[in-house]
């Protein structure tokens, strides 16, 4: 791979350029010197529209406004762009845009949050358009030098040809010209089936930094006198900070400065962060716990488990028929109690920001999930003015959802405002990255499924009771105090469809919101939802004595894409044929984020308690696969972080904090309990689902479902640590 | 003060004697390869080579590790030829976030030295590297092309 496609390198030449020209970007696209209505980037190149920038060496530099965080979506739509723009892909190279050069030039580069698994399907349209643009107007421009028509030329691997001569030139040579140019009120997208780029497994642009240390994490940044923050927040949630004794560290080595973070925090400031973590451990500290501090784990389930009573109030998410009356009346019912815990992300790189405070200035570098977020945080936190600000956006040492909050941002903030003209790198330490989550929300659900005589299902109540990640996060979003997403996986229409007909279905969601904060945790409620429901249709189909797969497909007629990729996943792992000697199978599906998925485990037990996890398959219906080898990964990695989960996951409450602290207490899979995932992509086409997070919903399902085949024992709680079942 | 020899060049650091390596070679030398995960030597992301040996570093002090020579990721390669790990790596393109990417490659350069051509079992008990992506599929298959390369 050639060394020149470093997003790094370029995404700083872009923010050293457009600062020098920053009055000119918050003004308009008019520079005094590139002639009217062209923008620059860093090197003086031509933008050709706002997602393209051409250098006269032919090099294309790609704009990516969502994030990278290992998903691979700088790749995927670069690839979305370059496809429309027929450029010569080995000379593709990309930049971040900034917040700050956006909103100055009203969300040219429209919304830069990165979660949802949303980075490639929602912006597809307008990036895909935004090459079409340039692409038009590189060939303009190459027709008004020739006295041709447009009509007469066509573009391929970054050359212009004018078809009736054989006169070609390339994107390079007509950029100066091209830039000059009114961009095309509308363009034309190319028909799917022309695709060349999009749909090809091309290798990730962002590989080599990434084996040689030379890619930059927020960790990692490096600025002029910069001093270093370790932090501790409050350990209970809702509490504050009473009082601290800095006396007692001033004299500790490399110390420069203790500094009260809002009212729950402290953090020590000194010449390099292992001597402020170090001081900061020998501060005294007493916090303010209030009330929070009695609650526990047990007080939780209780709370939760009293939602589970119909006589509790619900917002119904998805309804038909009535499913109280067609149980009340059944000729079988049956019942089951489902849990799951709180999850920290822990991203590998532990939450982090660098910021640099002036009278008239707020800089932050960080990595973030939502540059936009991150950038409203710091003209808050600052109290300047939005063209007095910027986020600049580096590499992510993992998101999962945890960095699309901006509480690490802030806090950084108000830390370097104590210290203007100092720019101060915050770094948490795992333990404080453990105890500070925003946690995959705790729920439990109550299920009742109820056969007619002849073993059909005629109705099933689904109850969830507990929490709310809107209600905490996005209260806006709320609908009338329901919150929509808890229904994710199970409800009505939409992207996250509930896949049966049930003649009598009843779905909804007891409320119930303790003090832990909640958070959008990779595949967020899915996960949960896919396990209650996909567990809950063995035990169904067990109680009515038929195949779990032939039972859920009876319930699947209306619902021929769902059924499609449990079909691909039945086939691939070859259902209908017996397991080796002494292996079990379990199956699964869901939707989620848009796509169909469906995953099968096979797996042995010892003991009644080791998994070994022989063959994991996973079948994948996204709509469009825009690059294969990347969704593979995604798939794979979805199992790690699904089954990682499942076997070791699961933060518990006393006294109100999170008692995991570390990776010792809150393990990860290793490679040696890695199952080898094979993938089915069934892509149907005609829509754009994500990739990133719906095979994480099951995951776990399919493993649990296995188990019981191996077993006869159903497990109904997460994690498997906490039952001693562990991977072989 | 503290000589190490990192890379095969020695650095006279101002740093306290039990100072955890893995701080000396990121704040110290500037070396920001080596990443911290967990400072408790459960993650591996922090890995380099003593004398060749692949370490957790945020597990040694430096007193422990001075007169040692210690291979850090930026010192993987031999000027401009790169370490065949990291070859396999661009290769097949491994690492997703990268974070722990570094560790996981000294981990698996300081196997296939020992063990050029290591099982799945060798793999399996060599390799205690977290990586919350998941690229343990890509690893294993990266490992294996090497060896039979």
């Amino acid at each position: 791979m050639n060394k020149h496609i470093s997003p790094r390198l370029n995404r700083r030449a872009f923010v050293i350029g457009t600062a020098a020209v920053g009055a000119g970007l918050a003004i308009g696209l008019d520079l005094p010197f590139g002639g009217p209505a062209v923008v620059r980037a860093a090197d003086g190149s031509p933008e050709i529209g706002a997602w393209v920038v051409v250098r006269p060496d032919d090099t294309v530099v790609i704009r990516i406004a969502r994030s990278e965080m290992g998903q691979g979506s700088l790749t995927g739509l670069a690839q979305l762009v370059a496809e429309e723009l027929e450029c010569d892909w080995t000379k593709v190279t990309t930049e971040y845009p900034t917040p700050g050069q956006s909103v100055a030039r009203k969300r040219v580069w429209g919304d830069f949050s990165t979660g949802g698994s949303r980075g490639i399907r929602s912006s597809q349209d307008y990036v895909r358009k935004g090459g079409a643009t340039a692409r038009v107007m590189l060939i303009q421009a190459a027709a008004d030098a020739w006295k041709v028509p447009a009509s007469e030329c066509a573009a391929a691997n970054s050359v212009i040809t004018h078809t009736p001569s054989g006169k070609t030139t390339t994107y390079g040579k007509v950029a100066e010209a091209a830039a000059k140019l009114s961009p095309p009120a509308d363009v034309k997208l190319k028909d799917p089936k022309d695709w060349k780029l999009i749909g090809k497994g091309v290798k990730r642009l962002d590989t080599v930094d990434k084996t040689n240390g030379a890619m930059i994490y927020g960790a990692d940044i490096k600025l002029p006198g910069m001093l270093n923050a370790a932090i501790k927040d409050c350990p209970v949630f809702g509490g504050k900070l009473k009082s601290f004794d800095e006396a007692k560290i001033a004299s500790m080595k490399g110390v420069k400065k203790v500094v009260k973070v809002g009212d729950t925090a402290v953090a020590v400031v000194a010449d390099t962060w292992w001597h402020a973590k170090t001081a900061l451990e020998a501060l005294p500290i007493v916090w303010d716990e209030g009330d929070n501090a009695k609650v526990s784990s047990e007080s939780i389930a209780k709370w939760l488990a009293e939602g589970l009573n119909n006589d509790q109030p619900a917002y119904v998410g998805n309804k038909n028929g009535d499913a109280k009356a067609a149980i009340a009346s059944a000729a079988k019912k049956v019942e089951a109690i489902y849990s799951y815990p709180y999850q920290n992300h822990a991203t590998m790189e532990p939450m982090n920001a660098t910021a640099l405070y002036t009278a008239d200035k707020c800089e932050v570098w960080c990595g973030t999930q939502n540059g936009e977020a991150a950038f409203a945080a710091v003209l808050e936190a600052s109290g300047l003015p939005a063209d007095k600000c910027d986020v600049h956006k580096v590499m992510l040492g993992g998101g999962f959802g945890r960095r699309g909050q901006t509480d690490y941002v802030r806090q950084a903030v108000m830390i370097a405002k104590e210290m203007p003209g100092t720019p101060v790198k915050l770094l948490w330490s795992r333990e404080e990255d453990m105890a500070h989550g925003r946690y995959h929300p705790i729920t439990q659900c109550k299920m009742t499924g109820a056969f007619d005589a002849n073993n059909n299902l005629v109705a099933l109540h689904y109850r969830l009771s507990g929490q709310s990640i809107l209600f905490s996060l996005r209260p806006e979003a709320l609908q009338n105090g329901m919150d929509p997403a808890a229904f994710q996986g199970v409800a009505q229409s939409g992207e996250a469809a509930f896949g049966y007909s049930v003649p009598n279905l009843l779905v909804e969601h007891a409320m119930r919101n303790p003090h832990v904060p909640p958070g959008f945790w990779r595949g967020v409620n899915v996960n949960h939802n896919a396990i209650y429901m996909e567990c809950f249709m063995d035990e169904l189909a067990q109680a009515a004595g038929q195949d779990p797969l032939e039972f859920r497909r009876k319930l699947m007629g209306n619902h021929p894409k769902h059924l499609a990729v449990l079909n691909a996943v039945a086939e691939k792992i070859g259902w209908t044929t017996p397991a080796p000697q002494g292996v079990y199978r379990g199956i699964a599906q869901v939707m989620g984020y848009g796509s169909y998925v469906a995953g099968a485990a096979e797996i042995s037990v010892t003991d009644g308690s080791k998994i070994k996890v022989h063959r994991i398959v996973a079948s994948t219906d996204p709509g469009y696969v825009v690059n294969p080898a990347q969704v593979e990964r995604q798939i794979a990695g979805s199992f790690v972080y699904g089954l990682s989960a499942l076997f070791y996951g699961g933060c518990t409450v006393k006294d109100g904090k999170i008692e995991q602290t570390n990776f010792d207490t809150y393990n990860s899979m290793r490679i040696n309990e890695m199952p080898k995932v094979e993938s089915v992509m069934v892509p149907s086409g005609g829509f754009w689902g994500g990739v990133g997070e719906p095979t994480i919903g099951v995951a776990a399902p399919a493993v649990l479902n296995a188990y019981f085949a191996a077993t006869g024992k159903r497990i109904r709680s997460v994690p498997l640590r906490d039952q001693n079942i562990t991977f072989a | 003060m503290a000589n190490l020899t990192i890379n095969g060049k020695t650095f006279t650091l101002d740093v306290e004697p039990d100072t955890p390596l893995l701080w000396a070679i990121r704040e110290n030398a500037g070396l920001t390869g080596t990443k911290y995960g967990c400072g408790i030597a459960q993650c591996g992301a922090c890995t380099v080579h003593i004398e060749g040996v692949a370490t957790r570093s945020c597990g040694v002090s430096v007193s422990e590790a001075e007169g040692k020579k210690i291979t850090t990721i930026e010192g993987l390669a031999s000027g401009d030829t790169l370490h065949k790990v990291q070859e396999a790596w661009i290769a097949q393109d491994v690492p997703q976030c990268g974070y722990c990417q570094s560790g996981m490659i000294m981990a698996v350069a300081a196997l296939l030295s020992e063990k050029p051509k290591p099982t799945d079992a060798d793999i399996d008990e060599a390799i205690t590297n977290i990586c919350r992506c998941g690229t343990f599929q890509q690893v294993r298959e990266a490992i294996h092309t090497i060896a039979s390369a």
